[in-house]
């Protein structure tokens, strides 16, 4: 099984043979599910915005389906509005997407019951009415082939909430930066939202991580691939709060300038979508954090050290003012 | 300690803030005896930079006195006076083997927040916003300075501080805009602004070997410097003249071999594009004025340099590519690679091909700071350069 996680990385293609290998389930652990998630993310949204409209004003709603603005019919659409938000927050909250897109079929019934109705009792408006129902059909479609669509993943795969693919050149071997790397217990040194890692013999480690509000959430990690030189594959045992897999494959820059880092990481972060675009309005992008991370990596690497700046030794953007409080390492450590 | 603090667009306070320490084992502390303030920080000042925060420390043009050095530094001790040049240069990335330190890969801590914004990211920065780096700066009594080895340049003592302070960052900037022209023998160097960074284009280009240069301003004092100190051979006032008509006639209808903006972001022009500019930064459709930028462009000679040393920071609107494109032009940029530059220019110091303090108007202690920036930044009393003097 071939996916576009491997395809370019001629060092990651001559390992493959006809075989399921190791590799093979690397590539399935981070075959991307993304599209699919994204359209599941993308019913939930608008499941969302729907039922706010029709929460907030169902006069206007009712306006553009062409059914009747009256008290009784505001108040059914009322109830729909929060059915819709219910069934939105589930998808979004990435647990069992598959049931809440059902939720959401049952409820897209409802609806296009509702509207025979009204196209039946008003006669009038039967083009809006027509409309509408078209839509919510179509609607209905995309939720049930998503949800089949889901079931057909196992739970594994489906780490949805976060993403992260990001690279770096080192100026160093890929020998180099394998050894260093592979030592997962000085991660924590440029990964400042690891805690700690302890390492339990050749494959297990425990990870402990900075959560958001101040908590730290643990996990047992197994390493699923290792290839001195080349890739470092692990992910987090069946138990861990936050499930999570990630790879780091080396390959030569061209041109002598060293080694090429590629990482690509995934967390199912509790609350999925919605806790990435929280995460994202609070300044803890995943991607940047990467990237920081990397770039930390790289100035161990080259320099020995983490750079320092007067305001990087604060979390978060800080007044470049020099302070007598903390250093940097004092923070690091 | 006393330093000058930005405190939100056009407010910058001498304020009481604690002495900086050695962080990382290859820092050096700088006891500050000169610090100048760069016409770049007036786009801080104005806030046209993104991520600066209030209590920041600005500048990134000092020179001082060793007073403590990390325990890895091997090439500075207590006691060296040096100028320390404002890009931070790790010296060991790829970027800085290839002598292009103002690309360090390793010197921005915030480099993923500067890739957002443009791309990839360069390197830190003294004082010069959170977009690259954080770092505190040097209009200050004290300051840290990573990559001791690197960076800092040592300067005899039988030169003064006026003499070499400006090897931080204008002289070299300067410089590197003529060294990008690839000047031959006969070439003529058309140079817009007459600000200290033009001032030292104008002498570099005629150090290089260009036959004329021309300067381009509209502050009659400046052009007056560039003329009689600078060694400019044409001036052009473009309040009075129209600058494409004047070059042509000054170039046989070529245009010059090479052209050098040295204004920036905050270009003046008249003119119908010109006062579109204005209302486009106004309304967020550029963040930059190109005025300049885009006058050199429309000037240079088919096949011509154009030298990019004024800063820009994000966005330009009615940008001709056209022109770029169709006339075989190469455009040029980058912020200097001091380090790369420092050692030679001191030695043009020492010989005596210039003397860099011609550009200083105004030598004022760093307690007065605020009055300073006013003076520098609204060009009262003829200011042309303004050097603060730590005590």
């Amino acid at each position: 099984m071939t996916t576009a996680a491997i395809e370019g990385h001629p060092a990651l293609e001559l390992d493959l043979s006809d075989e399921p290998t190791a590799m093979d389930r690397l590539a399935r652990a981070v075959s991307d599910p993304a599209p699919l998630l994204r359209r599941a993310s993308g019913l939930g949204w608008f499941s969302l915005g729907l039922g706010f409209a029709e929460l907030v004003v169902p006069g206007a709603v009712a306006r553009l389906i062409g059914a009747r603005g009256d008290g009784d019919g505001r108040r059914w659409l009322r109830m729909f509005g929060a059915r819709e938000i219910v069934a939105g927050l589930g998808i979004l909250s990435g647990r069992q997407r598959a049931g809440w897109l059902w939720a959401r079929v049952a409820g897209d019934v409802l609806d296009l019951a509702a509207l025979g109705r009204v196209s039946a009792r008003t006669g009038r408006e039967r083009s809006r009415v027509a409309l509408a129902t078209a839509a919510v059909a179509g609607v209905t479609l995309a939720d049930a082939l998503t949800a089949v669509q889901l079931a057909r993943h196992a739970p594994g795969e489906l780490v949805g909430g976060i993403d992260v693919k990001r690279s770096v050149t080192i100026k160093a071997s890929p020998t180099d930066v394998y050894d260093r790397f592979r030592q997962l217990e000085s991660l924590p040194r440029f990964m400042t939202h690891l805690e700690s890692v302890t390492v339990h013999g050749e494959k297990r480690s425990t990870w402990r991580a900075r959560a958001p509000l101040g908590t730290t959430v643990e996990w047992e990690a197994e390493i699923t691939e290792d290839i001195p030189d080349v890739l470092i594959a692990w992910r987090s045992l069946p138990g861990a709060s936050v499930p999570n897999g990630g790879s780091v494959r080396l390959r030569p820059a061209p041109g002598n300038r060293g080694t090429e880092l590629h990482v690509h990481l995934k967390y199912d972060v509790p609350g999925g979508e919605l806790a990435r675009v929280f995460a994202v309005l609070f300044g803890e992008e995943p991607g940047l954090q990467v990237a920081g991370d990397l770039l930390r990596f790289k100035q161990m690497m080259e320099l020995g050290d983490v750079v320092d700046s007067d305001a990087s030794i604060h979390q978060g953007r800080h007044p470049g003012r020099p302070s007598h409080a903390v250093t940097g390492k004092q923070v690091r450590q | 300690m006393k330093a000058a603090c930005w405190n939100g667009k056009k407010k910058v306070q001498v304020e009481d803030v604690p002495d900086p320490r050695i962080l990382n084992s290859g820092d050096a502390i700088i006891k500050v005896t000169s610090t100048a303030i760069c016409g770049s920080d007036i786009h801080l000042f104005n806030g046209f930079i993104p991520s600066m925060e209030k209590g920041d420390i600005l500048g990134h043009e000092f020179m001082g006195e060793v007073v403590e050095v990390g325990r890895a530094v091997k090439k500075l001790k207590v006691g060296d006076r040096v100028v320390v040049p404002f890009p931070i240069a790790c010296g060991h990335c790829t970027a800085c083997e290839a002598g292009t330190f103002s690309l360090c890969e390793n010197s921005n801590p915030n480099a993923p927040m500067a890739a957002k914004l443009w791309g990839h990211s360069p390197c830190g920065i003294f004082g010069y916003s959170h977009l690259l780096g954080g770092y505190a700066g040097g209009q200050a009594e004290y300051v840290r300075v990573p990559f001791a080895d690197v960076g800092p340049l040592k300067v005899p003592s039988d030169l003064t501080d006026d003499q070499v302070l400006f090897l931080s960052d204008i002289f070299p900037t300067g410089f590197m805009a003529a060294d990008m022209c690839d000047i031959k023998p006969g070439a003529v160097v058309a140079v817009w602004g007459a600000g200290p960074v033009g001032q030292f284009a104008v002498a570099s280009a005629k150090m290089l070997g260009a036959e004329r240069v021309i300067c381009i301003d509209h502050i009659r004092s400046r052009l007056d410097l560039a003329g009689t100190r600078a060694g400019a051979t044409d001036l052009i006032n473009f309040d009075e003249v129209d600058v494409y008509e004047t070059l042509l006639e000054m170039t046989g209808g070529r245009g010059p071999d090479a052209a050098i903006d040295a204004v920036g972001l905050e270009a003046n022009g008249h003119g119908a594009v010109a006062a579109f500019d204005r209302i486009d930064q106004a309304m967020m459709l550029e963040t930059d004025r190109p005025i300049a930028l885009r006058q050199a462009i429309r000037c240079v000679r088919n096949g011509g340099v154009v030298s990019v040393a004024g800063v820009y920071g994000g966005f330009i609107d009615k940008f001709p590519i056209g022109a770029i494109v169709n006339r075989a032009l190469t455009l040029r940029s980058g912020q200097c690679h001091v380090q790369r530059y420092n050692k030679r220019l001191l030695e043009r110091i020492q010989n005596g091909d210039i003397d860099p303090s011609f550009i200083i108007t105004h030598r004022i202690p760093l307690s007065e700071a605020t009055e300073a920036y006013d003076l520098f930044v609204n060009r009262r009393d003829g200011c042309e350069k303004v050097v603060l003097k730590v005590a």
